[in-house]
């Protein structure tokens, strides 16, 4: 039996596939979302069941999550991502009671219990400032790939602090140190820096309390785990699947409802 | 004598000579960029060849604006809202309220029948509702910033655009497009969302007619469309009003020169 989560984020999409028997992780995709974010949670669905070698009527129950959650045609339920992201976190390092979710659009403080459930949460969902589009933002103001912009920010030696808290003004601030002959590493870290100010002061809000777990997109960033730990005086729980949080726990808490519905009937 | 103010914005930079009478003699204009000692430099010696004049006849020089303190040539600086509320009562003497829509700061200045600021409120922490939020909506829709306001006045359906955040809205747009939506009902709704929070801006220091509409993005005709029905109230718009700042600081300085101030900076024998 298997359970899908896709998680329909504004950035990406992720899909996860879950063998309801053993409890293992059978496939996973992640993929941009694209403009059409109708279609991306169909067109994610898709491709983890290629990369699985399985069929759409294999599937016994699929939860959605994420900003795109109600745009997926043919879905069972749709999950809050905080619920979603809290679950998959839980599942990935059980010690979780905190985490921090930095996605591209939104970034989200959760304090949970011993089994994964949500006891509070702050989120900033409304300015790109201290979410994943502000590193993009700065990325391309310096002309660096994003997939280079964590590596090359740690070997930062004198990080730059960014007084625009707002995403679109720090661009023209970056140009600014850019003239001033101010070093790409520099400037970068000064920019993680300032997402990690924004994102910690949220998880202040819902109380800080070991372990903390990273979620979102990211976690693939080494420069941004630097920078949240050296904020936070603390380390901070990092898994490659923890991109897959969200999906991850769509298809976990997907799979207990479908366990519900089989005693029920 | 002549004196000249120089203004400059985060986004560009004007300077403006006035003659003893206060009569405009010439006036320049050029994108900031990076070098902002630079773009101050030659703003103030275009307005100069402008109006055929040499710099060792001003009597006085004041500069302006976001980068008013790397001007190196100025006699002294005066802020950007001193300035725009002179300019403003300058070509409309029954200005009260100013509303100064800039490349990255959005003003409103309440003024009295001297043109004095009374009160003011700002925002220049955020892009939302400034002319870079414009600017990346007419990036994202691949126009320049002189077609988007003509284009949203030919729309028949505004489409409400739900977010706030500049680069929220670029993928909002996106989606608009993708889904099929006019260009020009996409660009009323943004016009609209940009008058909406200025509206709200200028409700802080009060609606008091009449109202002049001064800095670059007032030359917008959407704009200007769109901030008449959220303030409800006719808006002047001068054609100098990208000038407003600088032409101000030009008058204060003549102010300076009949109150008996002589120009402390020595001229860089630069000719016109």
């Amino acid at each position: 039996m298997i359970v899908a989560g896709v998680d329909i984020g504004a950035g990406t999409s992720k899909a996860v596939l879950l063998d309801g028997g053993t409890g293992q992780v059978v496939a996973k995709v992640s993929q941009r979302s694209g403009a059409r974010l109708d279609q991306a949670g169909a067109l994610v669905l898709a491709a983890v069941l290629e990369k699985a070698g399985l069929r759409r009527e294999d599937v016994a129950y699929v939860a959605s999550t994420g900003y795109g959650r109600y745009q997926l045609p043919g879905r069972d339920i749709q999950i809050t991502e905080v619920t979603c992201h809290a679950r998959g976190a839980h599942f990935l390092f059980p010690g979780t009671r905190c985490l921090l979710d930095i996605g591209a659009q939104s970034t989200r403080a959760i304090h949970v219990d011993g089994k994964g459930r949500v006891l509070q949460f702050k989120m900033n969902d409304r300015c790109a400032a201290g979410a994943g589009r502000f590193l993009e933002r700065v990325a391309r103001a310096l002309e660096v790939p994003l997939e280079e912009l964590g590596p090359l920010s740690l070997r930062s030696a004198d990080p730059q602090a960014i007084s625009s808290i707002c995403a679109v003004l720090a661009e023209s601030e970056v140009i600014n140190l850019v003239t001033s002959g101010k070093a790409t590493e520099d400037i970068l870290m000064g920019a993680h820096l300032s997402i990690a100010e924004r994102a910690l002061a949220l998880l202040r809000q819902v109380g800080v309390e070991d372990e903390i777990t990273l979620t979102g997109g990211i976690t693939l960033n080494p420069g941004m785990r630097k920078a949240l730990e050296q904020r936070l005086g603390r380390a901070l729980n990092v898994s490659p699947d923890a991109v897959y949080a969200g999906a991850l726990g769509a298809a976990l808490l997907g799979l207990v409802r479908l366990r519900k519905r089989g005693d029920a009937g | 004598m002549i004196t000249a103010g120089v203004d400059v914005g985060s986004t560009t930079s004007k300077a403006v000579i006035l003659d003893g009478d206060r009569q405009i003699l010439g006036t320049s204009l050029l994108p900031t960029g990076a070098n902002v000692v630079r773009a101050a430099e030659r703003a103030f010696r275009e307005a100069l060849t402008a109006a055929k004049r040499d710099e060792e006849e001003a009597g006085y020089v004041i500069g302006t604006g976001y980068g008013r303190y790397k001007i190196s040539f100025g006699d002294d600086q005066v802020t950007e809202i001193g300035c725009h509320a002179r300019g403003a009562h300058f070509l409309f003497p029954d200005t009260r309220t100013i509303v100064d829509i800039g490349g990255q700061d959005t003003k409103a200045i309440r003024v009295n029948d001297r043109g004095e600021v009374l009160d003011f409120c700002m925002n220049d922490k955020c892009a939302a509702g400034t002319g870079r939020f414009l600017d990346a909506c007419a990036n994202v829709l691949g126009m320049t910033l002189e077609e988007i306001g003509p284009a949203s006045l030919r729309s028949e359906k505004a489409l409400r655009i739900t977010n706030v955040c500049t680069v929220f809205v670029e993928s909002e747009i996106i989606s608009q497009l993708a889904r099929g939506e006019k260009v020009e009902d996409i660009l009323r709704g943004v016009h609209q969302a940009i008058a909406g929070r200025t509206a709200g801006l200028v409700r802080r220091v009060g609606t008091n007619p009449a109202v002049t509409f001064t800095g670059g993005v007032s030359r917008n005709g959407g704009m200007v469309k769109s901030l008449e029905e959220k303030l409800a109230v006719p808006v002047n718009v001068s054609p100098l009003s990208q000038w407003m700042g600088a032409l101000g600081a030009a008058l204060i300085a003549l102010e300076r020169v009949e109150g008996g101030a002589v120009r402390r900076v020595p001229a860089t024998g630069g000719a016109a």
